[in-house]
C-alpha cells in the first residue's frame, strides 16, 4: 500500500503518432514508466528520439494517440480547461530556450505575479506580493529591485532560466519537468542552474524530470535513467547501472560520444 | 621549432557604443599558433572570445574598431590593412571563421554550391562555374559529405549536416589558419562528435594548418586541441597546454572553471560542481587592478589596486594572478 501512496507519475502504452497514412510518424511507442515521488528521473536520447513529444504530453499540452497517464495511480483528467488547469499547478515545466519561453509584452513583475495567483495569492496585501517575489528572486540570486519593471528580454540568457526557476519556486509544483535547461547557456551557468534545481528539489520534495541528449549531465544529476532511442525505451535503472555498465549498443554510443577528460574519446566510431 | 602560422601581438579592438563609449572587449592580447597545432579559448559568456575571433580576422565594422597590435599569419602582417583588401585576399584562403550559430548563417533562398561560388569568385574572378562544381564536389568527397548537398537549399539539411556544410564552406580555399567558433553549442552529441571528427579530418589531411578552438565546453576543448587559453573579461588569464590548464588550473578563475566539468565518468558523480559566484565586469568601465578581484575567493587588498602583469610560470605556461604559482597550488589543496 505504501508503494502506491509513493507513485507520482505514470504511463502505460503512451502513443504518439503524427499525420496519417503514408505521411505517418510514430513519435512516440508504446512507453510505459512509472515514476516515484521525490525521484530525479532522466530522460536521454539523440535530437529526434520523442523526448520532447514524450515531455508535452506528460503536460498536457498536445494529446495522446494512444494510451493512458496516471498522476498519484488515478487517471488523469485534463477534459476541460478547468482540470488543466488544476492538474498545471502539479506539474510544471522549464524549457530549453528561455530566449521564447516569456511573453514578451509581459514584464518581470506580472510573470511572478501570475504564480501567486495561480496559487490562490491574489487577495494578498500588495507588500505581502511584493515579499514572496523578493524571496522567490532572492533564491535564485537576483535581486527583485533590479528586475522590477524591466522586460524579460533585458536579462541574459542564464538570468532567464533562473527567473524561470523563481517561478517554479513560487509554484512549488509536486513534479518539474526540464526539457534541456542547461543546452543554451554556458557551462559556468550550468552548474549555478543544476545547483539551484537540486537546492529547489530538496526544499520541497518534488520529483524532478530531466530531459537531456548529454548523457554526462543524466548521470551526474539523476537517480534514474530512461534512455529513448526512434520513440522507445530502450534501456532503464539507476544512474549508476546504466551509465557504468551500459547493456544496450545505443547507449554505448551515446556514453562515447560525449567528450571525456580521463579516458581516451574514440572518435572512430561516428 | 615548427612555422608560426598566426602570431599575434598586443592585440586590442574596441566596441564604440551609440553614447561613444568604449568598450575594450580584447585588451592586449597576444598568442601564437604554430604549424599542425591548435589553440582553444575557454572562457564564460561575455568574456570576449567571439570578439576576439572577429578581431583575429582582420575585418573590422562597426561598431568593432582596432585599435592597436599587430596579426601577422605566416609572415605576412594583415593589421592595419584596408577592410576590402582584407576580404579579397586575406578572408578564405589565408584565414577562415565558422560562425557560432551555423544554422542561421545559409541564406535560405540560395543552393549550398552558390556560397562556394561566392567564395571562390571573390579570390579568382574567371574561374567557370564547372570548374568550382569540380572542385566543391571533390572537397566534399574528401571531407565525408554527400556530393548531392550542394544542389540542396540549406532547409533540406538537418543541423548537424549544415553545420558540417558551413564547415566545408569554409575552408574550400584550404586556410593556414581556422577559427572555429563555438562550432557544435547548438548540437547533440552525436552530431557534435562528428563535426569534431571533421574538424580532426582537416588538420591530418593538412586541408587547415592550423586552429583556433572555442568553446565554454572544458572536456571538448581538452579532446580537441593542444593549447588552451583561458579568456576573462577581454584579457588571457592563463596559458598552458591542455592537460597542464585542465588538471592543474593555475589561475583561480581557470580553476573555477574547471569546476564546471560534467563528465560522465566513474567517481564523478555528485561530486560537488563549483560555480562562480557574481557576473564578470562591464568592461565599459573596467576595474583597476585585477578584473576577477570582485569574484575571486583568495582575493587580497593589493588585487584591487594594482595593475597585473601576465607572468610566466615553468614549462612554457602563463598566467595573471598576484599570488605565486606554490602559494596558488598550496589555496587549492587546501581547499
Amino acid at each position: 500500500m505504501t508503494d502506491d501512496c509513493k507513485l507520482c507519475l505514470s504511463a502505460t502504452g503512451l502513443t504518439k503518432i503524427f499525420g496519417l497514412g503514408r505521411q505517418k510518424c510514430v513519435a512516440v511507442d508504446h512507453v510505459d514508466f512509472s515514476f516515484n515521488e521525490g525521484e530525479i528521473i532522466s530522460i536521454v536520447g539523440e535530437s529526434g528520439s520523442g523526448k520532447t513529444t514524450l515531455a508535452k504530453m506528460l503536460l498536457g499540452l498536445i494529446s495522446v494517440t494512444e494510451g493512458t497517464v496516471y498522476y498519484k495511480g488515478k487517471k488523469r483528467d485534463i477534459s476541460t480547461q478547468k482540470k488543466k488547469q488544476e492538474y498545471w499547478k502539479n506539474i510544471q515545466a522549464i524549457f530549453q530556450d528561455p530566449f521564447s519561453s516569456y511573453n514578451i509584452f509581459n514584464k518581470i513583475d506580472s510573470v511572478l505575479l501570475d504564480c501567486i495567483y495561480m496559487r490562490g495569492g491574489r487577495r494578498l496585501s500588495h507588500a505581502k506580493k511584493v515579499e514572496l517575489m523578493t524571496e522567490a528572486c532572492s533564491f535564485v540570486n537576483l535581486k527583485f529591485e533590479e528586475l522590477t519593471n524591466k522586460y524579460p528580454f533585458e536579462l541574459s540568457g542564464g538570468q532567464m532560466q533562473r527567473l524561470m526557476i523563481a517561478r517554479i519556486f513560487l509554484l512549488k509544483p509536486r513534479i518539474l519537468l526540464a526539457d534541456e535547461p542547461t543546452s543554451m547557456i554556458d557551462a559556468c551557468s550550468r552548474a549555478t542552474i543544476l545547483e539551484m534545481l537540486m537546492k529547489l528539489r530538496n526544499e520541497t520534495g518534488m520529483t524532478l524530470i530531466f530531459i537531456t541528449h548529454d548523457i554526462g549531465l543524466a548521470y551526474y544529476v539523476s537517480d534514474s535513467v530512461y534512455i529513448m532511442e526512434r520513440g522507445k525505451i530502450v534501456e532503464t535503472g539507476c544512474a549508476d547501472d546504466v551509465i557504468l555498465h551500459p547493456r544496450q549498443a545505443y547507449t554505448r554510443r551515446l556514453i562515447n560520444d560525449v567528450p571525456k577528460i580521463h579516458e581516451v574519446w574514440d572518435l572512430s566510431t561516428v | 621549432m615548427s612555422r608560426v602560422m598566426l602570431e599575434v601581438k598586443e592585440l586590442t579592438t574596441k566596441y564604440i557604443t551609440r553614447f561613444r563609449e568604449n568598450v575594450y572587449a580584447v585588451d592586449h592580447v597576444s598568442l601564437k599558433v604554430e604549424e599542425g597545432k591548435s589553440l582553444g579559448i575557454a572562457g564564460e559568456s561575455g568574456c570576449g572570445k567571439s570578439t576576439l575571433a572577429l578581431s583575429l580576422m582582420g575585418y573590422y565594422f562597426a561598431p568593432l574598431h582596432y585599435t592597436s597590435g599587430e596579426i601577422i599569419i605566416d609572415g605576412r602582417n594583415i593589421s592595419g590593412m584596408d577592410c576590402d583588401d582584407v576580404r579579397k585576399a586575406v578572408l578564405g584562403s589565408e584565414i577562415s571563421y565558422i560562425p557560432q550559430g551555423a544554422m542561421n548563417s545559409l541564406n535560405p533562398t540560395l543552393k549550398i554550391i552558390r556560397f562556394i561560388e561566392d567564395v571562390i569568385k571573390a579570390h579568382d574572378p574567371k574561374i567557370s562555374r564547372k570548374e568550382i562544381y569540380e572542385l566543391a564536389k571533390d572537397r566534399f568527397m574528401t571531407l565525408g559529405l554527400p556530393a548531392d548537398v550542394l544542389q540542396k537549399y540549406p532547409v533540406e539539411l538537418s543541423g548537424g549536416m549544415k553545420q558540417r556544410t558551413v564547415i566545408a564552406v569554409s575552408v574550400i580555399l584550404s586556410p593556414k589558419v581556422l577559427i572555429a567558433d563555438e562550432p557544435s553549442s547548438a548540437l547533440d552529441v552525436t552530431s557534435q562528435k562528428m563535426v569534431i571528427k571533421m574538424l580532426r579530418d582537416l588538420m591530418e589531411k593538412s586541408i587547415i594548418k592550423s586552429m583556433i578552438f572555442i568553446t565554454h565546453e572544458l572536456p571538448l576543448l581538452y579532446n580537441v586541441t593542444d593549447d588552451i587559453m583561458v579568456m576573462y573579461a577581454g584579457q588571457i588569464v592563463e596559458k598552458g597546454t591542455a592537460k597542464q590548464t585542465v588538471f592543474d588550473p593555475l589561475h583561480p578563475y581557470a580553476k573555477g572553471l574547471m569546476g564546471s566539468i560534467i563528465v560522465p565518468e566513474y567517481g564523478l558523480r555528485g561530486v560537488k560542481l563549483a560555480a562562480i559566484p557574481g557576473v564578470p565586469p562591464n568592461l565599459k568601465n573596467p576595474p583597476t587592478g585585477c578584473r576577477f578581484a570582485e569574484r575571486c575567493k583568495y582575493v587580497l587588498p593589493e588585487c584591487r589596486t594594482h595593475s597585473i602583469d601576465f607572468r610566466d610560470a615553468e614549462e612554457g605556461r602563463a598566467y595573471r594572478c598576484i599570488l605565486s604559482e606554490e602559494h596558488l597550488r598550496e589555496v587549492y589543496k587546501n581547499d
